[in-house]
Formats: structure tokens, sequence, C-alpha cells
């Protein structure tokens, strides 16, 4: 088990926002957390990087309160692949992705060949090879991901957090990112809007509702018409993709 | 393939820097009321440092070199250098381009501090460091001031960011202002007036000793941490994500940018812009990384205030021009056009 959470509270504004969140990780599996808009997705993650205190509750990393160990131990450990934000300076790929070097290096420390070639490999992997020199900041919203994903890779964590990967992405771009994190060789949680994505990438899924897990397991167990109909309040018919026969749902307003 | 940056360009870059710096030097000395050979204004300081016998000038030159122009030089330096740095600084702290410690405030918080020390004698018992002890703790207070008020929700925005500065700077102003103004010795507050504007006029070899000191450590201390400003650039939460402690870099951050702003307004007076034109200009010619920002801005912070106070002090002779009028005549434009052509990328 690489990652546990034993009953994650965590408030704001004296609303609760996360509420008795247990959950766990195996390794090597691809989690999903779904759930409507503001049932605590980010939160949680935030949470589990590291960024939120919770209030109550633990949250275990490699056998380790993340609490009790430093933000650059987490970051040996864990990568994210957070939803974007602005950026005021205009740092190049190859920078952006070289800092994924930065928690394992020292006040002293220079960049090797070994950086070099993690950040060459990384590159290669999500297929940006020829963007190096390129300002981040004019990249379209995929190729952004796909170079944050390469400094996450460039990280060497064996787990990788990502909320939202493919927000505000068109769907040909939605299909090439989840593909390329389905394959990567390490532990991925990821936060998704898209429950048909959901259903044809991740392993096991937790649905959030109000901040509480509302059900987990396989996308067969959690994404039924009942569990969808309690959580979103609308209508979904489980069926086959008529392409890759995997689970497919279609959604109607509840009062169809 | 395009900026592989490997360390030996980043040593020639600095060492041609240091040349220029040094040419500087020798031709903003040599120029003056008395004009002195360049070749005097070298040996000179050469004999003066003790590497040669002593020549042919006359000791009246001498004294101009080396008791009167080259302090004032070196102080160029050093508060050009560190004003730079710190506009690098806190702009990857505040992820906000636009931020300069004078229009953020700062400097009219280490002014205040600095004005209390001389105009009412706080600090007495740091001695001849009161006024730099002043300015520093002045420039903490706004600086934290500032940083406070510029959060909503815990999230900082731009435009929250020179608000806040602009109204902490003007409360500083007023305050320096009535402290000065209320003073009863007119002597005092008209010796104020002028060192607010910012001045390099009244250099001396012993004051030259804190701000080497401070600029030397501080940049040493930015250096270690070039790896951290870049992730701390990208945003709070990506940085804690890369390893950084937020909390303890942003201390940290804020004592140095504020010792070395207190210290430089402590013998300068506010000379403003600095912080905002040198490293946005560093920028656009070698990039963002600032394992090179840093060390490249330090050197044209102190070019550029070597040749501007070489201007202020020889375009209108005999009347000198207080240097921070200058800086803030160059910077008020360039600030418009920053604002603009920012205002542009983002849309």
């Amino acid at each position: 088990m690489i990652l546990e959470t034993k009953g994650v509270d965590w408030s704001a504004n004296g609303k609760k926002i996360v509420q008795d969140i247990s959950l766990h990780i195996n390794e090597g599996e691809f989690v999903g957390l779904i759930g409507p808009n503001g049932s605590g997705k980010s939160s949680l993650l935030r949470a589990i990087y590291r960024i939120l205190r919770p209030n109550a509750g633990h949250i275990i990393l490699n056998g380790q309160e993340v609490w009790q160990q430093s933000a650059r131990e987490v970051a040996q450990q864990t990568a994210v692949v957070a939803q974007e934000t602005h950026i005021e300076f205009s740092f190049t790929v190859h920078q952006i992705v070289a800092m994924g070097r930065n928690p394992h290096k020292g006040m002293f420390d220079r960049d090797t060949a070994e950086d070099l070639t993690l950040i060459e490999a990384a590159l290669e992997r999500v297929g940006m090879t020829n963007f190096h020199g390129r300002d981040f900041r004019t990249l379209s919203g995929g190729e952004k991901q796909r170079v944050l994903i390469a400094r996450a890779l460039t990280q060497q964590t064996p787990f990788i957090i990502l909320d939202e990967p493919t927000n505000h992405l068109d769907i040909r771009y939605q299909l090439e990112i989840l593909e390329l994190i389905k394959t990567l060789e390490v532990t991925k949680l990821a936060a998704l809007h898209d429950l048909n994505l959901a259903a044809t990438y991740c392993d096991r899924l937790y649905l959030l509702r109000d901040g509480q897990i509302l059900a987990h397991g396989s996308p067969q167990q959690v994404l039924t018409s009942s569990l969808i109909k309690e959580a979103y309040g609308v209508y979904a018919e489980v069926g086959r993709h008529p392409i890759t026969g995997q689970l497919h749902l279609a959604f109607a307003p509840s009062s169809e | 393939m395009i900026q592989r940056q490997s360390v030996r360009p980043l040593g020639l870059t600095l060492l041609i820097l240091t040349i220029v710096v040094i040419l500087s030097v020798i031709f903003a000395i040599s120029i003056g009321p008395v004009q002195i050979p360049p070749f005097d204004v070298w040996q000179i300081a050469l004999y003066r440092m003790g590497f040669i016998e002593q020549g042919a000038w006359s000791l009246a030159h001498e004294n101009i070199v080396w008791l009167i122009r080259m302090p004032r030089t070196l102080m160029a330096i050093f508060v050009g250098a560190g004003l730079a740095v710190v506009g690098v600084t806190m702009q990857a702290l505040v992820r906000n381009t636009l931020a300069d410690p004078y229009l953020l405030g700062i400097s009219s918080g280490a002014s205040v501090g600095a004005v209390l020390a001389i105009g009412v004698g706080l600090f007495r018992f740091a001695g001849v460091y009161a006024v730099s002890l002043g300015a520093f703790l002045g420039a903490i207070v706004a600086f934290i001031l500032v940083f406070t008020l510029a959060q909503q929700n815990g999230r900082v925005t731009p435009q929250r960011f020179i608000l806040a500065g602009l109204a902490i700077s003007y409360l500083f102003s007023g305050l320096t202002s009535f402290i000065t103004l209320t003073s009863d010795d007119r002597e005092l507050a008209e010796q104020l007036l002028a060192w607010l504007l910012g001045s390099l006029a009244r250099a001396d070899w012993i004051d030259l000793t804190l701000p080497a000191l401070v600029l030397a450590i501080g940049t040493l201390f930015l250096l270690l941490q070039a790896r951290s400003l870049n992730s701390l650039a990208m945003g709070d939460e990506t940085a804690a994500t890369l390893g950084v402690d937020l909390d303890k870099l942003r201390r940290q951050l804020f004592i140095v940018a504020s010792l070395v702003t207190g210290v430089m307004v402590a013998v300068s007076g506010a000379i403003g812009f600095i912080g905002l034109m040198i490293p946005h200009i560093v920028r656009l010619i070698i990039g963002v990384d600032h394992r090179w920002v840093l060390p490249v801005s330090l050197f044209i912070g102190a070019i550029f205030l070597i040749w501007v106070d070489l201007f202020a002090r020889t375009a209108f002779a005999p009347e000198e021009l207080p240097v921070g009028v200058i800086t803030a005549l160059l910077g008020g434009p360039f600030f418009l056009w920053l604002m603009y052509t920012t205002g542009q990328e983002g849309n």
C-alpha cells in the first residue's frame, strides 16, 4: 500500500469540506476520484499532497505520516500535476521540466548529465522532444499538461497525483492525456470530471459527495444508476461503449 | 536543444561584466570638475591598494580619486547591485514582475526607520549603525504589511499587491515628511529632504563596509536558493510540491530583501525603479532562470547606477541632480511600458 488515509477531516470557514475520508491506494494502481463540483475532490488531493493540513485523521505515505515529513521528503515520493494556474514568468519547457529535479538537489548541487538525461527521457515520453526552448506560456492546454507530466516524471517518484488533468482540453487531448497517464509505470491518483473517462481508464474509483465517500470499488461497482442519481441528481443509463465495449454511461435530467 | 545553459557561458558572461564594471569605474572617476586621465585613475587605485609604487600624479588628484570619487562610485556599485538583486527576489516572492522595493513601499518603510534614527535619535544604542538598523526595521515592517494586506483568503493577486504597495508607500512617505517637517532643526530637515530624493554624494569609505557586507551575504544566500526561487516563481502550491518549505523560505526572503533594501536606503536614500528595470531587462536577454538572473542583475544594476550617478553629477554641473530623480524619470515610463505590454500578454 503506497497511500492510506484514515478519517481525514478538513474544514474551511467553519464548513466541513472533507469529512472522515478513509481510502487506500495500492502500488501500481490508477485510482480515480470522482464526484460533483464542490464534493471535496481537490481539497482531499491537496490534503494528500501536503498543502492543506487536515483538522483530524491521518495521511500515511509509504508507511509514514506526511505531516511528520518535510515538504522535500514528500516531494521525493509524490509528484503533483495540479490544475493550471497563471504563470508570470516566461520559463522555457526545459526549465520547467528541470524543476522536477529540485526536490533531489541540495543548495550546492549543479545540474548533472544524469539530470539532462532524465529531462530528455521525460520529454520524449510525453512526445514533447522538440519543445525544449519554447516559452511554456505559449503552449496549448494539452501541450502544457504534457510538460507538467514530464516534470512529474523527472521528479522520479513512485506516486503521481493529478487534479483534473483533462480540464479545459478538447476531446482528442483528453483521450491522449489519459492514454499517456495510464501507461506510466507508477501509482496514480487522479481527480476526474468525466465519468466515462474515469470508467475507461481507472482501476478503482472513489465517489465523493459533500466531502464524504459515497462509494468505492471497480468502475462497475461505483458507476451504477442509483449511485449516480444519489451523487449527481441525474439519471444515468449504464451500457456498453459501442467501440471499446467498456462500461459507458448515458445521462438524462432526473425529471425524465 | 535551445537554452541548454551550462556553467561555462555564465562564467564568461560574468567575466565580461566584471571588466565592464572596472572600465565604468575608471571612466566615471576620471570625469568631473577636475578631469583626471583614466590611466592615472587606474594607477592611483593600484597604488592605494598597495600593488604599485607611487607615480608622478599630484596629491590633489590622488585625493580626488581615492577619497572622493572612488567611495562614491563603489557606493553606486553596491546600491545598484543590491536594489537589482532585491527586485529579482521580490518579483519571485510575490510572483509579479512589477514588484520593486520602491514601488511596493519597502523603501518608504526604510525611509521612515532611517528618519526616526536621524531626526528623532531612535536606535541610538546601535551607534554608527543606527540609521541602517532603523531602515531595516522600517523595511521589514512595510514588507510584512504589504504582504498581509495583499492577501485575500490566503491568495495574493498582482493587482492587490500593487494597490497595497501604493497605500503603504503613501502612508510611509507621509510619515517621513511629517517627521522631517516637524523637526525643530531646520538644517537637519533640509539634509533629510535632500537625502530622501536619493543621492550618493555623501558616500565615504567608512559608509561602505556595511553595504558591501550585506550585499555579499545577501547575494550569496539568494544564489544558494536560486533553485527554490525558480520553484517559487511557478506558484506557492507548485513550489511546495517541488519540496520548498514555503514558510521558511518566505521568512528568509523577507529578511534578506528588507536587510539589503534597508541598508541601501540608509546610505543613499530612496532610489527607485532599479529593482524594476534591471531584472526585467536581464530576463529579456538571458531568460528567467534565477541561477542566471540573480548574478547578471547584480552586475547590470551596478553598471547602471555608476552611469546614472555619473550623469547626475556632471550633466548640469556645477549643480548636481539627485540620482533618484533620474532613475524615476527613466523608471516611470518603463513601468508604463511594462504595464502596457504585460496587459497584452494576458489577453
